[in-house]
């Protein structure tokens, strides 16, 4: 920093902000996304896993969709300089204040100055930090998340980063600990049937049921790839590009599903067997490499 | 029949096909326009493609009954609607694969920068980056295949020939397209309204700038 440091230091503590200490993996900042550009080729991004964002923010009294902090796998550490609640949902792990250990799924007060480590995600992929009032950069076209596709929105994360925090609306939920399902082991995800699956052999989608697909390392924000028995197609021309949804299975030509997420193209050329039902996508994107998982068919 | 199809995408989604691109364009222009009079509850997206158009929502979407009444009576306009104005992009025509270009198509260098010029395109979808225009309308001189081997990195502004298709790279990034020059226009700026130059149905028409390389222009980036 060539700029009086004394300066920049006192601004930054006058308004609210929190120090990012170890930013982790891969740490980027989400909310719901942002529809309403996908013509123009800007995905929606967004938290993969959005029922875990809005649990998190609702437990620290915000708006469900404010914008929080998604991180893959290894968690992060931050240091508010301003005494706000938080709340830590999404992929178990050991979260602690000031040494203290402390519960996922509930409000977390954390003084200023003291230090929140979210500790490596136990099972799962991604774990989600709200704090009251949300994290407050610029958004960009009214959304606040990094698309890691198309670089629109913050950049990820880094050591160092000091995030401005929004103004608190409301008092933390008064829910003391949510409830929470057992982990699934071996995630069950409802597949609605419907767009090209007439572009595939009768076998090869009743084997899309019948076996279980291994979740791929080459998966991320963009989609989870996945290695089990191959689609057959019975169509063979190239599909003329056409638009994509969240949770759209696209199969290519090696026959490997591919289930799409938040940061997905907005157009595509391989044809879709099936969409992952909307309940079920935190499924998909908290499903780690080497997870086995299950098709059930809705047609 | 016009839209041939109406196909539900998942609990929250349409996707309605057509028989051409000329009738994508037009239903897409169609559904902006009863979006823009608050017809369309629900919708938070209206994609077109090559065929189709992708109609993305939430559960207050219209059901089947009303696209398939849609699909009843929905006709493309008889003649093109010319309002809009044409959007002139001027390229230097000095891309890495304009030889290579010339010699898929059996054309001269010079005959290709005239084909590629001589009419007007018209934006059929985006899609593979913000931006991102694919462009019909080419003579069918000018069909030819992606590169077998995509390049890593290719410059902003090059204006490059795959599939049938022209487009004009936004921003840096891997591409597959055969690069047969470059523009100085901005194809993606976040500050403007709306922040793409091309939008769905825009008319455009490229223009020779020049037949000396770009002034700007170092040796184009190319990886193997």
């Amino acid at each position: 920093m060539t700029t009086d440091a004394h300066t920049t230091h006192t601004r930054e503590d006058e308004a609210a902000c929190v120090e990012v200490i170890q930013a982790g993996a891969l740490t980027t900042i989400q909310d719901a996304g942002r529809p309403g550009y996908a013509h123009l080729g800007v995905p929606r991004s967004g938290a993969a896993d959005l029922a875990s964002l809005r649990l998190a923010n609702r437990l620290v009294g915000n708006p469900a969709d404010t914008a929080a902090l998604e991180t893959t796998m290894l968690g992060m550490t931050v240091r508010p300089r301003t005494g706000r609640w938080w709340a830590v949902t999404g992929a178990p792990c050991q979260v602690r204040v000031a040494d203290r250990v402390v519960s996922c799924d509930q409000p977390i007060y954390v003084p200023a100055g003291a230090v929140l480590r979210v500790g490596p995600a136990v099972e799962g992929v991604r774990t989600y930090l709200a704090v009251s009032g949300g994290i407050a950069v610029p958004a960009v076209f009214g959304s606040r998340a990094t698309d890691t596709l198309s670089g629109i929105g913050p950049p990820p994360v880094r050591d160092g980063d000091v995030l401005p925090l929004g103004t608190a609306a409301a008092p933390p939920s008064t829910v003391d600990v949510v409830p929470r399902p057992a982990w699934p082991q071996r995630p069950q995800i409802r597949l609605r049937l419907c767009l090209r699956t007439d572009w595939f052999t009768a076998a090869s989608v009743a084997r899309l049921a019948a076996a279980s697909y291994q979740v791929t390392a080459h998966s991320d924000r963009v989609g989870v790839r996945l290695a089990g028995p191959a689609l057959e197609r019975t169509v063979h021309e190239e599909l003329p590009s056409e638009g994509m949804v969240l949770g759209a299975v696209q199969v290519p030509p090696d026959g490997q599903p591919v289930i799409l997420l938040a940061d997905h193209p907005t157009t595509g050329g391989y044809p879709v067997v099936g969409v992952v039902e909307p309940d079920d996508l935190w499924l998909v994107a908290q499903a780690r490499p080497g997870t086995e998982v299950q098709f059930r068919l809705i047609r | 029949m016009t839209i041939h199809r109406v196909l539900p995408v998942g609990r929250t989604a349409i996707l309605l096909e057509v028989g051409s691109s000329d009738d994508a364009q037009a239903l897409y222009l169609h559904l902006e326009r009863l979006r823009a009079t608050g017809e369309l509850r629900g919708v938070l997206d209206l994609v077109p493609g090559a065929r189709t158009v992708l109609v993305d929502g939430d559960p207050e979407l219209p059901g089947l009954a009303w696209w398939d009444e849609l699909r009843r009576t929905w006709r493309p306009p008889p003649a093109r609607e010319l309002a809009t104005p044409v959007v002139e992009i001027p390229v230097w025509y000095d891309g890495p694969d304009l030889p290579e270009v010339a010699r898929l198509t059996g054309l001269s260098i010079p005959e290709v920068i005239a084909a590629h010029t001589s009419v007007e395109l018209r934006v059929a979808f985006c899609g593979f980056a913000p931006g991102f225009a694919y462009l019909t309308g080419l003579p069918d001189a000018l069909r030819v295949p992606r590169r077998d081997t995509p390049r890593t990195a290719v410059p902003a502004g090059s204006v490059a020939l795959a599939g049938g298709y022209t487009a004009v790279y936004p921003r840096r990034s891997p591409g597959g397209w055969r690069l047969i020059g470059r523009t100085a226009m901005r194809m993606w700026d976040p500050d403007r309204e709306p922040p793409a130059l091309l939008t769905p149905g825009t008319r455009v028409r490229f223009v020779p700038e020049s037949t000396e390389a770009h002034p700007e222009a170092g040796t184009p980036e190319v990886n193997p």
